[in-house]
């Protein structure tokens, strides 16, 4: 029965949830103080450890990831129990063993094998620290160590390796929670599994299961309940596992005991030397049960995809267990496991994407209805109009709520900063405090991994070439500690991000040195911000030596180019000896869109709102021709390029006299350009159709929507005209590129 | 998704395989039902055009929602007279999770055929390429062109879907 389940249902849970184990491991690692680790981040440390390797070693597939976890399970166990004290090179490693785990997972994600040579080189390193713990353990009473607890460290081994290892009954077990107890104590002492609450029959059954599981030593039968003592060479959890098709997990508890130990109050020294806890029934002993009682509950509840929920919670029957660990691990999980259970729910993308778009179609058909009402007599039809308007505004409530689904903190990038600012700052020998502010605010989940790539780009450049060593921060009487900051804040519509370092400035003269021997042309009198424009420009790096951190000149122009496929735009802001600040603008959602449609010929297109700036109608005396061809319009004194819209989408019949027609003037990122349409139709707001989905990317268009009527309108890609319009050709290469 | 257990479910009893059948001009084509997601009447009104596009991709239009490029196959096959009336469709495909339209001039049976009615296409001009064929079905006195439409829209020559980045 256990054979046939198929766990491949359960990977992608297990994949998630390891990435947030990695994730939060990072980040306790990154915040650890070495010399006084607060024994509480050791322990939720040591925890997601735990989990990752209980999950990998359960689904059995995962025997990299299984070992690595294990190894360095074992290493933060012995720190967190202070048998071995926390070196900063440690934390280096643990570090470096996470990257190795993530790069395990996301091979296994992609149903690949992870790098052998990586994983054995880690394994190695990770077993040398332990090795020179042990040897040192040996050599002499130096470290403050009983013998008994390292007694115990090399016991903690033996019976993880069989989960490492899975026996067949693991396949079952989706639970990757092993017994915490279990690990903590001597495996040659039976395991006391107590069940609670099962009938006769079940209890039979149960029997049965243990026998082939090991030898049963011998069993109690209560009214309700069953205590079996197995002498078994499959773990606790593999035990728990077998159980929970006969009975709920809750109702089971699992230790190590000798048979007999069960004696009640009367011979409590017997019961002593078997049970950890009651064996050192110091304070932190007991808190450390009910930590490891809380993960097991976490774990559990995290595993919820299976419907299978453990704990080690004391059953009834046991009273003579030692019941003060137990009574505190029991409040505290229940803690631990409410708030995980309310907080979220997780729920696949593509669900939230459907609720979108039916939200979507919603606002599209009540826009199709408005606009049929609108024909209508106000006063006969009073009631409906009514209604009508409160279906829009409803609509519209909607729509917002359900965008709102998407958005994601932008805690979700930053919190990757601390471990990049920190490993770069070590390898380039520089003091820098990384300070963020806007973690709590919000962006679309699509905008939001998109964004990761060019902000890190920038915090590398900010962290190579912004900041300087601390002699030369010194030497400029400035603080040797650099100070890198990230903020995100709404603005309008819009999110501005913002990474902004106290260094050395963006150097004028370097720049157009840098330019000039380029073949890049630009004046000696240009403007700082266009001096400040030309480090977008491909292949441009004005950095002394290429380091690998940054510096060979691809990147800001990527930065740049990713940053308006988003919607968005850069700008740069430096002053000489005092900084640099970057200034990413983003639209909120990528979903709906503030347009303006225009009607060309007889087929309207939209126009993103955001870039119009203002539309008149040319006047005769606007209008200059160069180069025959070409035409420009005289706006205030500026000289506009014209696009015709007609032109560069082939429309026919459009209005082919300028004069007759209305000229939006458009504005993208620095450059402004003069677009020809025929008229103004009105400013909507529109949801976003990809149009790569079912078709392919088209020349000039972002994406499509549609319309009130039901029928498809493509929305303006403004940088693509204005490119192409420098381009001065309007070929379809000119446009996609 | 539904499809994956039922052309499993055809090859195993060699029962021979289902064929909508349509026609372009006076040719008889049949492509496998299963990848026909619905049909629909063409309305000219509802597609708007493309600029820069090859002619026999009509436009883009609306299908509840999601927006599907349609492609004249009557353009696209070279069939001199292309008129829309009220006997064109739209065969609406669902192709690898790509919704695809194609206007034909009439759809006319569901017709199952075995491996037997099936004969190899002989080699052909540019056109259609017998790469993109199944082959050539034989139904009382028709011959159906049956051709592997999933690789015929997925094909560069049709410019739907974008090359993969070398």
């Amino acid at each position: 029965m256990s054979n046939t389940l198929d766990l491949s249902q359960f990977f992608d849970t297990f994949f998630d949830e390891a990435d947030e184990l990695l994730a939060q491991m990072e980040q306790l690692l990154l915040e650890l103080d070495v010399d006084t680790p607060d024994i509480e981040q050791l322990n939720a440390i040591f925890r997601a450890a735990h989990s990752i390797k209980g999950g990998a070693a359960t689904f059995g597939c995962f025997q990299h990831l299984a070992e690595t976890t294990h190894l360095l399970e074992n290493l933060l166990d012995e720190i967190r129990r202070g048998e071995m004290a926390l070196r900063t090179d440690m934390i280096d490693t643990f570090l470096e063993t996470k990257d190795v785990l993530k790069s395990q997972l996301d091979a296994y994600r992609a149903s690949a094998v992870p790098d052998e040579e990586t994983f054995s080189r880690i394994c190695g390193i990770l077993r040398q620290i332990a090795d020179e713990h042990r040897e040192a353990l040996q050599g002499g009473g130096s470290i403050s160590a009983s013998p008994t607890a390292s007694a115990a460290a090399v016991a903690v081994a033996t019976p993880e390796v069989s989960t490492a290892q899975p026996a067949p009954v693991a396949v079952a077990a989706v639970a990757p929670a092993a017994s915490s107890a279990a690990t903590s104590t001597d495996t040659s002492l039976p395991l006391c599994v107590r069940i609670s609450g099962v009938s006769g029959k079940d209890a039979q059954s149960l029997l049965e299961e243990m026998g082939h599981l090991g030898r049963v030593l011998g069993h109690e039968q209560g009214a309700e309940s069953l205590t079996v003592w197995v002498d078994s060479t499959c773990s606790a959890d593999d035990i728990e596992a077998v159980c929970c098709f006969i009975v709920d997990g809750d109702q089971i508890g699992i230790s190590r005991e000798a048979y007999g130990a069960q004696v009640p109050a009367a011979s409590p020294s017997a019961a002593a030397p078997t049970i950890v806890a009651a064996a050192t029934p110091a304070p932190a002993a007991v808190q450390q049960a009910a930590q490891e009682a809380a993960s097991v509950v976490a774990q559990a509840q995290s595993t919820s995809a299976s419907d299978i929920s453990i704990t080690s919670n004391a059953a009834p029957v046991a009273p003579s267990t030692p019941a003060a660990p137990r009574a505190a691990a029991k409040p505290a999980a229940g803690a631990s496991g409410a708030d995980k259970e309310n907080t979220s729910i997780r729920v696949g993308v593509e669900k939230v994407d459907q609720v979108i778009n039916l939200v979507g179609e919603l606002v599209i058909t009540q826009a199709m209805l408005a606009q049929i009402a609108s024909t209508l007599d106000p006063v006969l039809h009073d009631r409906l109009l009514n209604g009508m308007e409160q279906l829009e505004r409803n609509a519209r409530d909607l729509q917002e709520s359900v965008m709102s689904i998407r958005m994601m903190p932008m805690d979700y990038v930053f919190s990757r900063f601390p471990r990049v600012v920190r490993d770069i700052a070590t390898k380039m020998g520089k003091q820098i405090e990384l300070q963020t502010i806007g973690r709590a605010t919000e962006l679309d989940k699509s905008l939001i991994e998109r964004i990761i790539d060019p902000l890190t780009h920038l915090v590398r450049n900010s962290l190579d070439h912004g900041i300087e060593t601390p002699e030369k921060r010194i030497a400029a009487g400035k603080d040797p500690v650099g100070n890198l900051m990230l903020s995100a804040q709404h603005s309008g519509g819009n999110i501005v991000i913002e990474v902004s370092d106290d260094g050395g400035g963006l150097n004028r003269e370097r720049l157009l040195q840098k330019a000039i021997s380029q073949g890049i042309a630009i004046s000696e009198n240009a403007s700082d911000d266009e001096v400040w424009q030309l480090i977008f420009a491909p292949g441009f790096s004005t950095a002394e030596k290429v380091t690998d951190i940054s510096g060979r000149g691809v990147g800001m122009d990527v930065v740049r180019r990713n940053i308006q496929d988003m919607g968005g735009h850069v700008q740069l802001s430096s002053t000489p000896g005092e900084g640099t600040t970057t200034r990413i603008v983003l639209p909120l959602t990528l979903a709906i869109l503030d347009g303006m449609s225009v009607r060309v010929g007889q087929e309207t297109f939209i126009l993103p709102l955001n870039h119009v700036t203002e539309s008149l109608q040319p006047t005769s005396d606007q209008i200059y021709s160069v180069t025959g061809n070409e035409r420009v319009l005289l706006v205030r004194g500026e000289y506009l390029p014209l696009v015709e819209m007609h032109r560069v989408f082939d429309v026919a019949g459009a209005q082919a006299d300028p004069m007759q027609a209305i000229a939006v003037i458009m504005q993208a990122q620095e450059r402004r350009f003069a677009l020809l349409v025929d008229h103004l139709v009105g400013q909507h707001q529109v949801v976003v159709k990809n149009l790569e989905s079912n078709y392919r990317k088209v020349p000039g268009v972002s994406a499509a929507t549609i319309l009130g009527d039901g029928s498809v309108a493509l929305i303006i890609d403004v940088f693509a005209l204005a490119r192409a319009n420098r381009e001065k050709s309007f070929s379809a290469e000119a446009l996609l590129n | 998704m539904a499809a994956k257990p039922q052309s499993h479910h055809a090859r195993v009893e060699d029962a021979g395989s289902e064929f909508l059948v349509f026609t372009l001009g006076e040719e008889e084509y049949g492509i496998d039902i299963l990848k026909v997601q619905e049909i629909r009447g063409y309305d000219a009104a509802v597609v708007t055009r493309i600029a820069n596009v090859p002619t026999f991709i009509k436009g883009v239009t609306n299908l509840r929602g999601i927006i599907v490029p349609i492609v004249d196959l009557r353009i696209k096959f070279n069939l001199g007279k292309v008129e829309y009336n009220e006997q064109t469709v739209v065969i609406i495909l669902n192709l690898d999770r790509r919704v695809v339209g194609i206007v034909v001039d009439g759809v006319s049976d569901v017709l199952m055929l075995n491996a037997g009615q099936i004969r190899p296409a002989p080699e052909f001009g540019a056109t259609l390429s017998t790469e993109y064929l199944t082959g050539l079905g034989t139904v009382d006195e028709r011959m159906l062109i049956l051709v592997d439409i999933e690789r015929l829209m997925t094909s560069d020559e049709m410019a739907l879907v974008e090359k993969v980045a070398s």
